[in-house]
This record gives C-alpha cells, sequence and structure tokens, in this order.
C-alpha cells in the first residue's frame, strides 16, 4: 500500500471498521429540490459518508430512477458550479464525494474541478466511466487536491485486474455488486458477494459494495463480506417520489438501524 | 503508392501514417476508452479478438465471401452525366445503396457479427438512428442465427417506422429509447446500459466509427472496402484519383470508410454535417459514449441535442478519427442546412434516377451548393444508402407540392 496517510473519506471508513460497524454511504442526486435538506437528514440518520450526483444529460450507468432525477435536477438548473458551490454551504458532519461523469469535470477543467471541489468540503470524487486506464490525468489532479477518487471494481474483471485497480483507489473501493446498471432489484445478486469476496481478498482499503443494494436485508446480506454498502436508487426514489427530508431520513434509519443490529 | 502526401500538417511529432492504426487505442488526441469498469474487459477482449481475426485469413475469406455473395460487393461507380452537367463539375457515386439492406451500414455489421460468433456471443444489440443499421444488425443476426436487440429513439421510430417493420420482420427486437432526445445519442445510451447487463453473452454490435476503443478502428477497417474499391474503380474507369471526395458523417462510418481509400492520394476529403448536429464545426473536446472527440454540448458539459431532418445524422458527437482528420488538416467538415437537403434530395432523383437516403444528399447537397467552386473538377460522393425508408417522410414534407393531380395513395401522404 502506498498511501500511508488516508484522506478524510477513508480514514472514517478505517475507523468505522476498526469499531466493527458497516459503513452505510447514500447517494442523493444534487440539485433536486431540498436536496440539501436531504443531505442533512441522511446524515442525521446515520449514514456514514454521502455521494452528491452531478446530473449529467447521459448517465449511461443509471437506471431509471436516477435518470429521472438527474432529469429533474437538469430542469430545475442545476449545474456543477452551483452544487459545489451549495456544498460549500452544507455542514453535514460527514465526509461528502461527488459522484458524476467525466465530461462535466473535463469541461470544468480537472484541476480546477479538483480544487473547488476541495475547497467546498468534498473528500472523495466517484466517476463511473472514467476507468483505471484513462484515469492518469484525472487523478494527478486529484491527488494535488487531497481528493480521494474511489475506483470501481466489477464483476467482470480478471484476477489480476482487482489489485490493480485497488492499488489507485482511495477512500474505498467500490464494488460493483452486479451485471447493470443502477437500480432496485428483488434479491441480492450473488456477484455482490463474490465481488466483495474478490476484493477483500487483495486490498486493505474499505471495500463497500453498490449498485443494486436496495433494502436493509439486502444491506445486511452483502455486510456478510463487504465493510460496507452505498445505496442509491432505493433512496432517490423516496427523494423523488416523495420528496421530503423526514422519509430520505427514515428510510436511511431503517438501513442504519438493519446495519447495527444484525452485523 | 506514388502520390505525395498532401495537406497533412506536421506539428514537430514524427509523421504518423494518416490514416494509420490507433496508438493507444486514439487517433492524436481523440478516442479512448471512456467506458464503465464492467465493459473494460469486454472491449479489451474485443481488441484482441478483432486484432486476431483480422490477420487470419479465414475469417477474412468468409466475410469476403458473405459481401460478394451475400451483400452484393463490390458497389459500382456510377457516373452522373446529367447531374455533371447540372452542377458543371464531373460527379461519380460509389454506390452503396445498392448493397443488400440498402446502405454501407452492413458491411460493418457483416464484420462485427462474424466476430461475435467467433467469441461466442449468441446475442447483437445495436442502436440504430435512421434504421439503416438497425435492419443491417437483424438481417446479420437472421443470417447467423442469432438473437438481435435494437435500441431506437422513440421520435426516429415514428420518422422511420419502414425500418421498424423491416427489423420486426427479420426476427429482432426494437425496443424503444424514451429518454432525452429520443433520437440516436438515447439509443446509444440504451445500448450501452444494456450492454453493461448483458456483456457475457452480447455483443455490442456498434453501427459507426464511434464508441470506445477498438470500435472506432475497427468499424473503419470493416468499411475500408468502400474506399479500396472505389480508389481501384476510379483509376480503372478515369485515371488517377478524384479531386475530391465527398461524404455525410453522423457518427462518420461511411465517410472513413470511402477516405480511407484516398488517404494518401491529393484527393480533398469532405465531409459533410447537418447544420442542427455538426459536431466538427460546432463542437468542442468533450466525452461521451466512451470516446474523446468533438461533441456539441452547453457550458458545462451537457450534451446537447443535435437537430436534423435526417435521423442517421441526428447526434451531437462525431468518431474521433474526424476529429483528428479535421485537427491535421487532412479533412473538411462543412455544414449544411435541411432545406439544402430536400432540394438535393429532389435533384439526384430528377436528375439521375436515384433517390438517395436523406443522409446522403448532405452529401449532395454541399457538392450542388459548392458546384462554382467544384467546377471543372472530379467529384466522388459516397451514396451511402438508398432513399426507400425516407419516402413517407419526404411525401409529408413534399407531398403538396409532387401531389398536382395524382390520387394520395392514403395514410401519410400530404399533411
Ligand atoms: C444511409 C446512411 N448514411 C449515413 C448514415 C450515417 O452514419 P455514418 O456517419 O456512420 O456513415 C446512416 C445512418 O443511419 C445511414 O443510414
Amino acid at each position: 500500500m502506498s498511501a500511508a496517510v488516508y484522506g478524510v473519506l477513508e480514514t472514517s471508513l478505517r475507523e468505522r471498521r476498526e469499531l466493527g460497524v458497516k459503513s452505510l454511504v447514500v447517494y442523493l442526486t444534487g440539485g433536486l429540490p431540498g436536496w440539501m435538506d436531504m443531505v442533512r437528514a441522511a446524515a442525521d440518520a446515520g449514514a456514514d459518508a454521502i455521494e452528491i450526483g452531478i446530473p449529467f444529460s447521459d448517465p449511461v450507468m443509471d437506471g431509471p430512477v436516477i435518470q429521472e432525477a438527474s432529469d429533474r435536477a437538469l430542469a430545475a438548473g442545476a449545474t456543477p458550479p452551483g452544487i459545489l458551490a451549495d456544498v460549500a454551504t452544507l455542514d453535514a458532519g460527514v465526509p461528502l464525494a461527488i459522484m458524476t461523469y467525466y465530461n462535466l469535470v473535463y469541461r470544468f477543467g480537472l484541476e480546477r474541478f479538483a480544487r473547488t471541489a476541495s475547497e467546498a468540503g468534498i473528500s472523495g470524487v466517484i466517476l463511473p466511466d472514467l476507468p483505471l486506464e484513462e484515469s492518469g490525468e484525472w487523478c494527478v489532479a486529484a491527488d494535488a487536491a487531497g481528493i480521494e477518487t474511489v475506483m470501481l471494481a466489477a464483476p467482470t474483471a480478471p484476477a489480476e485486474r482487482l489489485p490493480r485497480v485497488c492499488s489507485r483507489a482511495r477512500g474505498f473501493v467500490y464494488g460493483v455488486g452486479l451485471l447493470g446498471i443502477t437500480g432496485e432489484r428483488d434479491s441480492l445478486a450473488s456477484s455482490a458477494l463474490d465481488i466483495a469476496r474478490r476484493l477483500k481478498a487483495v486490498t486493505d482499503v474499505p471495500v463497500l459494495v453498490g449498485v443494486g443494494v436496495s433494502t436493509p436485508a439486502q444491506a445486511v446480506e452483502a455486510c456478510a463480506v463487504a465493510d460496507g454498502v452505498i445505496v442509491g436508487s432505493a433512496v432517490v426514489r423516496r427523494a423523488i417520489e416523495v420528496g421530503t427530508a423526514e422519509s430520505v431520513g427514515s428510510l436511511v434509519a431503517e438501513f442504519r438501524a438493519a446495519l447495527d443490529a444484525k452485523c | 503508392m506514388g502520390e505525395l502526401q498532401s495537406a497533412t500538417v506536421s506539428r514537430g511529432t514524427p509523421a504518423a501514417p494518416v490514416m494509420g492504426n490507433p496508438v493507444n487505442g486514439r487517433f492524436g488526441d481523440f478516442g479512448g476508452q471512456f467506458v464503465p469498469e464492467t465493459l473494460v474487459p469486454a472491449c479489451q477482449e474485443l481488441e484482441v479478438a478483432f486484432t486476431e481475426a483480422w490477420a487470419d485469413p479465414a475469417f477474412r475469406a468468409e466475410l469476403d465471401h458473405l459481401l460478394r455473395e451475400y451483400a452484393g460487393r463490390p458497389s459500382p461507380l456510377t457516373e452522373c452525366a446529367r447531374l455533371s452537367g447540372e452542377l458543371g463539375c464531373r460527379v461519380w457515386l460509389k454506390r452503396e445503396d445498392l448493397n443488400h439492406t440498402g446502405s454501407h451500414k452492413i458491411n460493418n455489421v457483416l464484420g462485427q457479427a462474424l466476430l461475435a460468433r467467433r467469441m461466442g456471443k449468441t446475442r447483437l444489440v445495436a442502436e440504430t438512428g435512421a434504421g439503416q443499421h438497425g435492419v443491417a444488425s437483424a438481417t446479420a443476426a437472421a443470417l447467423l442465427g442469432m438473437e438481435c436487440v435494437v435500441y431506437m429513439g422513440e421520435v426516429d421510430m415514428a420518422r422511420q417506422e419502414l425500418n421498424v417493420f423491416r427489423m420486426r420482420l427479420l426476427g429482432a427486437e426494437v425496443r424503444p429509447a424514451s429518454s432525452g432526445s429520443r433520437t440516436l445519442k438515447d439509443a446509444v445510451n440504451e445500448a450501452m446500459r444494456d450492454w453493461v447487463a448483458t456483456v457475457e453473452s452480447s455483443h455490442y454490435c456498434l453501427g459507426s466509427v464511434m464508441g470506445p476503443h477498438p470500435y472506432p478502428w475497427m468499424v473503419r477497417e470493416f468499411h475500408r472496402v468502400i474506399g479500396e474499391e472505389c480508389a481501384e474503380q476510379f483509376r480503372t474507369n478515369v485515371g488517377g484519383s478524384p479531386d475530391y471526395v465527398v461524404a455525410c458523417v453522423g457518427g462518420g462510418s461511411n465517410a472513413i470508410g470511402i477516405f480511407s481509400g484516398f488517404a494518401e492520394a491529393s484527393t480533398r476529403l469532405i465531409g459533410v454535417e447537418p447544420a442542427g448536429g455538426a459536431a466538427v464545426g460546432r463542437g468542442v473536446p468533450g466525452i461521451v459514449h466512451g470516446m474523446r472527440s468533438y461533441l456539441m454540448q452547453d457550458e458545462f458539459g451537457q450534451v446537447e441535442e443535435a437537430h436534423s431532418i435526417s435521423a442517421g445524422l441526428d447526434y451531437p458527437g462525431v468518431g474521433p478519427e474526424h476529429a483528428h482528420l479535421s485537427d491535421i488538416g487532412r479533412a473538411e467538415y462543412h455544414p449544411v442546412s435541411d432545406a439544402e437537403v430536400i432540394e438535393a434530395f429532389k435533384l439526384l432523383s430528377r436528375t439521375e434516377g436515384i433517390i438517395p437516403a436523406l443522409e446522403s444528399a448532405h452529401a449532395i447537397a454541399w457538392v450542388s451548393r459548392e458546384r462554382k467552386r467544384l467546377a471543372g473538377s472530379t467529384v466522388v460522393v459516397n451514396l451511402s444508402g438508398r432513399g426507400d425508408k425516407d419516402v413517407a417522410q419526404m411525401m409529408d414534407i413534399l407531398g403538396p407540392e409532387l401531389q398536382g393531380g395524382t390520387p394520395s395513395s392514403g395514410q401519410g401522404g400530404g399533411s
């Protein structure tokens, strides 16, 4: 391991793990009406970190729920600088990460994006369409600004690839739980436990599983192996269907309670 | 060989061959493999499989056989006496419209379908704009006994109804893309989402020289036959090389295919974009659909919706090799308006008895507009497809003008 000093996000997730607590990371689409209150509510309800999505016109890794949220946020006027400016005023009390697509970062300017995010209090960045081989330029800018770049690891990766992905991961490794895009599923795919197991075997960076973790019971199941989970579509569906911070908070609290009781 | 390499601007780096193979998955600064992690191994496997297949004489022989005996190649190079007379330059058409399924798309699809089968894949996923690539994919799937799912924007399904029916008749499933602009860009998104979920059994049969590496390169190689045939036909029938080669550009596959036969010649290469989808003309570098290329986008990097009368060119991006050819000055890209395209559609129909696809009519439109500049020159236009698919749409547009006295044939006539 090259990273001797961990960033805010990774330090916090490692601390959880040492305490024997499973990590709960919640994804919310930035720019939805009332989203900042939702972020606060999720943090208050026990999320260990929050991913804030900056909506993109063409989100190829996202299913219908997050697509819909992205469209609504864009229609409401969400922009990358606008969301980063809002984040700067947001005191959620937990580490924050940005999740977005690479073109928005590229257009903003890699260094400027990393610096602006860092100044806004962002710890990590997740770019689902920027795989290891293309990540060099961005990682230079991110490292320089102290931004932790979370790498994704997918079930399709051959064995030799996973250690390379993990050695470039900061914050946590995002184990993609299934073959597919974001969205809720009736049951946890067996690939979720497989990828968690394969990652745990090659890295000491916290291993979180996301994509297709839709219910508290599924979160518990994934955490039999993983250090934590990322919950996206289930929370975003609350955010767009009910639309209140309370409804988001109460769902996050259910996940928190299940993880604390059963893991 | 022997002709001088024109127009390449050297910028102090050692001269790479014009239209050579990509280096590190890139043509100059453009290209790459900006895909979700799930797809990286699939793209890498595809690169290896294509490289092996392309070097395998048995694969090449099987593809050549299909291109000849099934698709009807070689396609003729037709000299257009009446059009030439009207425009004041000598015009030839490379007749990709005469291929089986009615466009150049079949060249690429037969190659990819054979490759997919060789890789053990049983299902083809495709996106389509005008429906020509979808029809070609459905055709190849039927021929090789594969399953086929085609994503098509809802707007395009309405304006290219005939092709939707053809795809279904050929046994493919057509799934509407109902997000965003509901055109080609959104069909690509849906196809990529499908592929992320089905990558173990499916091959993404991408329809143009775009997307992540190795697609821009592989699709070019499968369309290289257009340019090679054309250069040979011109040399034999006319002598030398034409002054201009002109092709429409959506993603850019028919253009790359014909350009590749003239890369080393002094021929000027002209790509014609729709004014409402001019990625090279109006775009700035960006990253979408797995590639870095010119892209129409707003100040924040949100992809803009293209607007073109032709579904096959209604795309805000462009293949990375075109971005590179534009940057090094080897090819020029110019926009034409929908109105100019409609005139060109009529012009070719009337003067030569050839109804062009609306896409291909873009290339004719540029030649027609630039007739003064082209006076006395030799010009080859890639007629990438035939216009049957566009007739219903054109009936709505031209109906009142052309219907004088003729009884309307029912639905779709005159609106
Ligand atoms: C006849 C025809 N020409 C051209 C195109 C545009 O594709 P490309 O730019 O890849 O040649 C299409 C796409 O549907 C088409 O059907």
